[in-house]
């Protein structure tokens, strides 16, 4: 209990600094969903806490306004269903804003208000009442479905709700809403949808009907019709438990529950056990389903059959879930064939609409800054020494050109403030430049070696692996909370001498830097304690300076690898984190866990600079685009996203697996990214057409690692299955069909090439292998723990 | 209305332990906690099980009986628990139990294993806000035991008493191994270099395909994930990957060459496979038996064994004939080897072990019948494994054995071993070939005995077969014929040899009866692979008198080699001990060597957890007979136990002298169990009979 009414006020601490940049709209309304579900698992004392908030109203409004919109649209045509749409954010999201600044209002959260106020640029006066109503109508004439009228907001908001939910329950509703006092606010809105009565005997009937008929239509529009199928099923289902009849319940799920793709089979077990309407209250996975609409894509031919089947039958109560719970894409052309549709779905909540995927991503790479080369010399020295003189001229001249051309497709040098090189910095660029030059070229002729770091005695204990850029450091997280960082080179780890002997030194000298190290702390590797709990992720920053590592206990820490101790613990989480990745630049980090959002954290600030969410369930990996502009993260929920930094919006989301993700990587150029599943299997995507392109099969146990190499020939898959894989990158991505049609609707054939594609496989003797790296010079390094 | 949170410790899938469950009803907000050590098993074993049924067939909603909510009720004071309640709770606990396991599998994940452990239980009511249990640390395995009784049904942890003198005496175990990084290469410009490091270059399932279906064309895009693809993939890659796809791919000729570190080993294995030395001896059989990377060396192994047996037999080396096969006993355990390809030329081997007339320079003193109880078994063992419709070893040995074993003319010996090879294969070959033969050969024997002494070799050869079929028919004999016992019956039935028999059975039937008790105690129980040999005891029947037996503490300290890490280059089982011990035997006092190998389950190679009836043969020495050590409580039991392995070795006794320089050692086995803690050995004193299978 005392848990969790801590928790309930982080979220408010949350709330309260809100004081960073551009705060997105979704954030807010996403950190109030979790202080609201909390509240609904809690004790009643808790939930008044909250429940007295108009948070909860803002919620439930919003779903009232997405139901709303949605019946409007499947009747019309699509242009004007997505126009309506695309209309109704704006109300939406203003509506959402008024609800915070409510929420902060009382809380007498004035500087946030103010703040928050600015930000989302509301007019001074728009908590008044008064001007409140006013604002409110302005936006929701413009976008000409919202009335509204009430004096004060949250009454108003109710008022919405009410208005748009089915004529009968509406009363109670209200009641629910208005009094602001009663019990289980948002989660019993959230489920009183369900509440609509419809004889339980014949849900059978009904979704046998809709069987019968979708069984017996033409076979092309079969395969489109029946992804309504699962949904439908989910929430019939549900609709049937929260009405309390449970023997209908299990007699509908036992029926039919065999007939869904074999992919749900997850959500199928967790629905399975739901057969109360009390287990309903707090249930995560029943949420999801209940506040993202499910979304397909159907073409236009077979969404008219279906519909006119629907109304000649007069099954409303499938037209009713249909309208109120499903988003239905609808396109013109030719109907979408069985392979294509299982490509694409999977996910938790159904296909990402095309609009999700129209925005303009910048994936091109930055230009690289332009480092005055005192190091011809050296350099030639270098390669003098290694008796190697000729070889590195014309690779010169290559990368220069390329720094040079600006890519079209690059975002502008400053979008996303970057830090400033530091002297050292460009000693490691030229590093790796020369690095560079005696890379291997690889290919399907020519490839790589693969080095393998066992962890031995480590007792199920590796929980995640990270190496620097040049090799020169592996650390480990271990479940027992220690993280441990060894040095593969010679070159022992040192910490910095104390503060004391420091004083002594000479600061003038030339090795100063090699001065303040302690040589007598010299070994091969450290062991660094903080954590209370297993660490999930952990990544070494760009300059090897420092090293981040997220765990259970809900902090992200930040790690000196000068000496050894901790610097700072990123709290904020609250909940397991389970990846964290420093961006390519450094200064940043994203982290994301359980809670289900990913942040932006800058190193040098305690509080997040940007929330992302949007996913349905927890987030499992995050990776950052090489040019540092973008975040990716995979999800349970089964879906990627691509995020923007700049902005905090959601860019990208790509669906297609069948299970949590557990890998991503992008491709060194920036355009593509890999991504790995339970479910063993590789998807590739194009960052800027937002669309599948490959698939990857021949794992057959969940992908804890991918990476390219270096100049993106090659991606190599390690597995839970105890193989490395090396697949052939460049086909994959020469192969790609692009023309017009297909980016324009996103409908994609794969061709079936992953054996022709699968360049190596690599057994390891009992070594899962969580992770993979690509030398400077292309040569293949996996880690893993041995497991007797 | 009733909420309650379940609170149960972890004990899905591996983990177990204590466990709580709270439940709590809203009207009184009394928190009524149960330590519901037997109870909480039931259920979540129940469940667990239920769960993974559930994945094979449909979603069936899975919920605890309503039963177990009364047993914990009952347990904590609740009497008259309403059956509303109970179903109430038993729906709630079930789903809330659910919830928590869903959650813990997202630990799993996140920690990179296959196995839920407690852990992630833990960290899954971290989760909900329950606080977890503490103190429970995850065991590889659940000692759960089952009973039942008065129509209750119980899954529960057996608590033993722990004797505090024990803990204190026994020293302190090892420091766990820090964790270390160690590097090798996995592949090498796409070539997976044979080192220990790597896998196996074949796996079993791999030779097996290739000998058993040798023309099966392995189809592009059908081939399985493996190093073969791997190994495909490396040589073909230069000649361009994508025509690999249409052509029809030819079987690849083996190659078996072997790299300069294979020859060594193979020189060194089968050195110290007939050498002198029994340690190292035991340490180049255990390599056989458990390295996984011996396929290449196979055909050599197999060359090796067969040239041995044919001089050796020759020579009438029974010494190393034994040591050969042993190396056929280590070769068939070993989980990743398929010896299918060179059964012709490893059964002409055994069987000569078995039947042939002479196979040591004395056959009078001579203990050569151990060899061939033990190439018997070994014979069995490979019928059992390799058998097919194809191939029809079993009915092509059984008819070489009975065609050999019906001729008049042959002789003790040569009878001894095929009776022997014949009892081996099971009790249907003996009620069907040997069982009617007894009258015949009862005759013989009895004409051997009591008529005029022809040699006394061909005496000790009618005793041994004697005591042979009585052993094996008895217990045969035991579950055929109904009781009573009757010795005339017997005599009318059996001939000269039925009077024997007739009491061989009565003991065989009190020993069936006892034992049956014990199955019933332990049968569904799941052991816990400790080694708790702690007795055991040698015997020179050659010398006088019995001894009584002498307990031995099994002190780490005189381990000769260290248990080695479990490093992958390193796969043998991880907790390999030789122990040398002395017992008080007297004069001819014998040194042993015990190695005992817990092959945990998941242990790198033993996945296969070979059923260990290990019992190595016992050949005497020259002069010396037998030292046996048989588990007392074992019959049945033995192959239902496979995580426990003794091998009881006896070092050369400095008295005994022999002929054969090298070969006075005494090898012996117990194929013990340790379920109950200790371990009852009995000692035969019947002189000659080298080994007794429990059968």
């Amino acid at each position: 209990m005392i848990a969790l009414t801590g928790k309930n006020q982080s979220y408010v601490l949350v709330l309260y600094g809100l004081c960073f940049p551009l705060i997105h709209v979704a954030h807010a309304q996403f950190i109030l969903k979790m202080a609201a579900v909390q509240g609904g698992m809690g004790d009643a004392d808790i939930k008044t806490d909250i429940k007295t908030e108009p948070s909860a109203d803002g919620f439930g409004n919003n779903n009232a306004n997405d139901g709303r919109v949605l019946s409007a649209s499947p009747g019309s045509s699509s242009s004007t269903g997505s126009n309506k749409q695309t209309a109704a954010v704006t109300p939406e999201d203003q509506q959402t804003l008024l609800a915070v600044l409510q929420f902060l209002k009382k809380n007498k959260l004035s500087e946030s208000v103010e703040i928050l106020r600015r930000e989302a640029g509301l007019p001074e006066n728009s908590l008044d009442p008064k001007a409140n109503e006013s604002a409110g109508a302005g936006s929701g004439g413009a976008a000409g479905i919202v009335d509204l009228e009430g004096g004060d907001a949250s009454s108003l908001l109710s008022r919405v709700t009410g208005s748009s939910s089915a004529g009968a329950q509406a009363p109670t509703k209200g009641t629910f809403i208005c009094g602001g006092k009663k019990d289980q606010p948002d989660v019993s809105v959230v489920l009183s949808a369900y509440s609509q009565q419809g004889d339980p005997t014949l849900y059978k009937v009904y979704y046998r009907d809709l069987k019968k008929f979708i069984e017996t239509v033409l076979d092309c529009h079969r395969a489109e019709l029946s992804q309504v199928f699962y949904p439908l099923f989910v929430h019939m289902y549900l609709e049937l438990v929260y009405n309390n009849h449970e023997s209908e319940a299990k007699a509908f799920f036992e029926k039919f529950s065999g007939d869904q793709e074999c992919y749900y089979e997850e959500d199928l077990r967790i629905l399975s056990g739901l057969t109360k309407k009390e287990h309903m209250r707090g249930n995560e996975t029943l949420l999801d389903f209940r506040t993202s609409k499910f979304v397909l894509r159907i073409s236009r031919d077979s969404y008219q059959l279906l519909k006119r089947h629907l109304q000649e039958r007069q099954n409303n109560q499938i037209w009713n879930i249909i309208q109120e719970h499903l988003y239905i894409d609808i396109f013109d052309g030719m109907p979408r064939s069985k392979s294509q549709i299982d490509a694409m779905s999977g996910s938790l909540a159904g296909e990402a609409k095309r609009e999700a995927n129209k925005t303009k991503v910048y994936y091109g790479l930055l230009k690289e800054p332009e480092i005055e080369l005192p190091l011809d010399d050296e350099d030639e020295e270098a390669e003098n020494e290694e008796g190697k003189p000729k070889k590195k001229k014309p690779k010169k001249d290559s990368v220069g050109s390329k720094s040079k051309k600006q890519d079209p497709n690059a975002p502008s040098q400053n979008r996303i403030p970057l830090p400033e090189l530091k002297d050292s910095d460009k000693l490691d660029k030229i590093m790796y430049m020369k690095e560079a030059t005696k890379r291997i070229r690889l290919g399907p002729d020519n490839l790589p070696s693969v080095c393998f770091y066992t962890f031995l005695n480590a007792y199920q204990g590796l929980t995640a692996v990270d190496l620097t850029d040049d090799s020169s450091l592996i650390a480990g997280g271990f479940a027992d909370s220690t993280v441990r960082v060894w040095s593969v080179t010679p070159k022992k780890l040192r910490k910095v001498k104390s503060a004391a002997d420091l004083n002594l030194i000479d600061k003038e000298s030339d090795d100063v830097l090699e001065r303040i190290m302690d040589e007598k702390t010299a070994s091969e590797s450290k062991i660094m304690y903080g954590h209370s709990g297993p660490v999930y992720g952990i990544s070494f920053s760009p300059d090897r300076n420092y090293l981040l590592s997220s765990s259970e206990d809900g902090t992200v820490r930040l790690w000196s690898l000068l000496t050894f101790t901790c610097l700072v613990a990123y709290k904020g989480h609250n909940y397991p984190v389970w990846d964290t990745q420093f961006s390519p630049y450094g200064y940043y980090f994203v982290s994301g866990g359980h809670d289900r959002v990913a942040r932006l954290w800058a190193t040098d600030h305690y509080q997040p600079l940007r929330i992302f969410s949007g996913h349905l369930a927890d987030i499992t990996c995050t990776r950052f685009h090489p040019n540092s502009n973008y975040v990716a993260t995979g999800s349970s929920d089964r879906t990627i996203r691509l995020w923007d930094v700049l902005s905090g919006n959601c860019v990208r989301i790509f669906t297609g697996h069948k299970g949590p993700i557990h890998s991503l990587a992008f491709s060194p150029n920036g355009k593509f990214l890999a991504s790995g599943a339970t479910d063993g299997r590789v998807l590739l995507w194009d960052i800027g057409h937002g669309l599948m392109v490959g698939e990857l099969k021949g794992h057959t146990d969940t992908i804890y690692s991918l990476r390219f190499s270096r100049d993106g020939e090659i991606l190599a898959s390690g597995s839970m299955d105890n193989t490395v894989r090396l697949w052939d990158a460049m086909k994959a991505f020469d192969d790609l069909e692009t023309d017009d049609f297909t980016a324009a609707t996103g409908h994609i054939h794969l061709q079936d090439n992953s054996q022709e594609l699968l360049l190596g496989t690599y057994t390891t003797k009992s070594t899962p292998v969580i992770h993979l790296h690509f030398t400077r010079r292309n040569l293949l390094l996996a880690a893993g723990a041995f497991n007797p | 209305e009733i909420s309650s949170h379940s609170r149960f410790d972890p004990c899905h899938l591996n983990g177990s332990h204590d466990g709580i469950l709270c439940f709590s009803s809203k009207c009184d907000l009394d928190f009524v906690c149960v330590s519901t050590r037997g109870y909480i098993y039931r259920p979540v074993c129940f469940l667990v099980s239920a769960m993974a049924e559930e994945r094979r067939q449909k979603h069936c909603s899975v919920v605890l009986p309503t039963e177990s909510m009364k047993a914990m009720a009952e347990s904590v004071g609740v009497g008259q628990l309403q059956e509303d309640s109970c179903v109430a709770l038993s729906e709630e606990v079930s789903y809330r139990i659910k919830e928590i396991a869903q959650d813990a599998l997202k630990f799993m994940h996140h920690g990179k294993r296959r196995k839920l452990t407690t852990s992630d239980i833990d960290n899954a009511l971290k989760l909900k806000n329950v606080e977890p249990l503490y103190g429970f640390q995850s065991q590889e395995f659940i000692p759960f035991r089952f009973a039942s009784g008065g129509g209750r049904e119980l899954h529960f942890y057996e608590e033993k008493e722990v004797d505090l003198s024990d803990i204190i005496n026994t020293p302190l175990p090892r420091v766990p191994l820090d964790v270390s990084l160690k590097a090798h290469w996995l592949s090498i410009e796409g070539m997976q270099p044979a080192i220990p490091e790597n896998p196996p270059p074949a796996t079993k399932e791999q030779q097996k395909a290739e000998s058993t279906e040798p023309l099966k064309v392995v189809k592009p895009g059908q081939e399985e994930e493996g190093t073969i693809q791997g190994k495909s993939q490396g040589t073909t890659t230069p000649d361009g990957k994508g025509k690999e796809k249409g052509l029809i791919r030819l079987k690849p000729r083996s190659t078996h060459e072997l790299s300069v570190e294979q020859q060594l080993y193979y020189k060194e294995i089968t050195e110290a496979c007939v050498g002198s030395c029994e340690a190292k001896r035991a340490e180049a059989l255990q390599s056989i038996a458990t390295d996984p990377g011996l396929y290449q060396m196979l055909p050599r192994f197999s060359t090796f064994i067969s040239e041995g047996v044919r001089v050796n037999v020759v020579q009438n080396n029974l010494a190393l004939l034994i040591y050969l096969m042993r190396m056929v006993k280590a070769l068939m355990d070993n989980p990743t080897l398929y010896l299918e390809k060179y059964l012709h030329e490893l059964i002409p081997a055994v069987v000569t072990c078995i039947v042939s007339k002479q196979l040591c320079l004395r056959p009078d003193v001579d203990n050569h019948w151990a060899l061939r109880d033990f190439a018997a078994r070994l014979m069995a063992q490979s019928c059992k494994t390799f058998s097919t419709t194809t191939n029809n070893i079993q009915s092509r040995i059984t008819k070489t054995f009975t065609k050999s074993w019906l001729d008049d003319k042959t002789q003790w010996t040569t009878r001894y071993g095929c009776i022997a090879g014949l009892a081996e294969l099971g009790s249907d070959v003996i009620k069907t070939l040997i069982i009617p033969r007894l009258a015949v050969e009862g005759a013989r024997i009895k004409a051997v005995m009591e008529g005029p002494v022809v040699s006394n070799i061909d005496k000790i050869g009618a005793e041994h077969v004697q005591s042979l079929l009585l052993k094996h028919c008895a217990s045969v004999i035991a579950k055929l014929r109904p009781q009573p016992d009757n010795v005339d019956q017997y005599r009318t039935d059996y001939g000269y040899l039925g009077p024997m028999l007739c009491s061989h059975v009565m003991k065989a039937r009190t020993q069936a009866a006892l034992q049956a008790q014990q199955v019933n105690r332990t049968t569904l129980t799941i052991t816990q692979p400790r080694p708790t040999l702690s007795v055991s005891q040698s015997g020179l029947s050659g010398s006088s008198g019995p001894r009584t037996p002498s307990i031995i503490k099994v002190p780490s300290s005189l381990t000769l080699m260290s248990p080695r890490p479990g490093t992958p280059s390193q796969p043998s089982p991880p907790a390999t001990k030789y122990i040398v011990m002395a017992t008080s035997a007297g004069a001819a006092s014998t040194q042993q060597v015990i190695l005992f190998f817990t092959t945990t389950p998941g242990n790198l190679s033993s996945q296969s957890a070979s059923p260990v009836t290990s019992t190595v043969p016992s050949a005497t020495s020259t002069l010396q007979p037998l030292v046996k050590l048989e588990s007392g409580s074992g019959a049945g039991l033995t192959a239902s136990r496979p995580l426990q392995k003794y091998i009881v070795v006896s070092l050369p006794s400095s008295a005994s002298s022999s002929l054969e320089t090298k070969s006075s050692v005494l090898p012996t086995s117990i194929s013990s169990s340790s379920l109950d803690g200790g371990m009852k050995l009995e000692r035969s004193e019947s002189p000659g009979a080298s080994t007794q299978s429990p059968h």
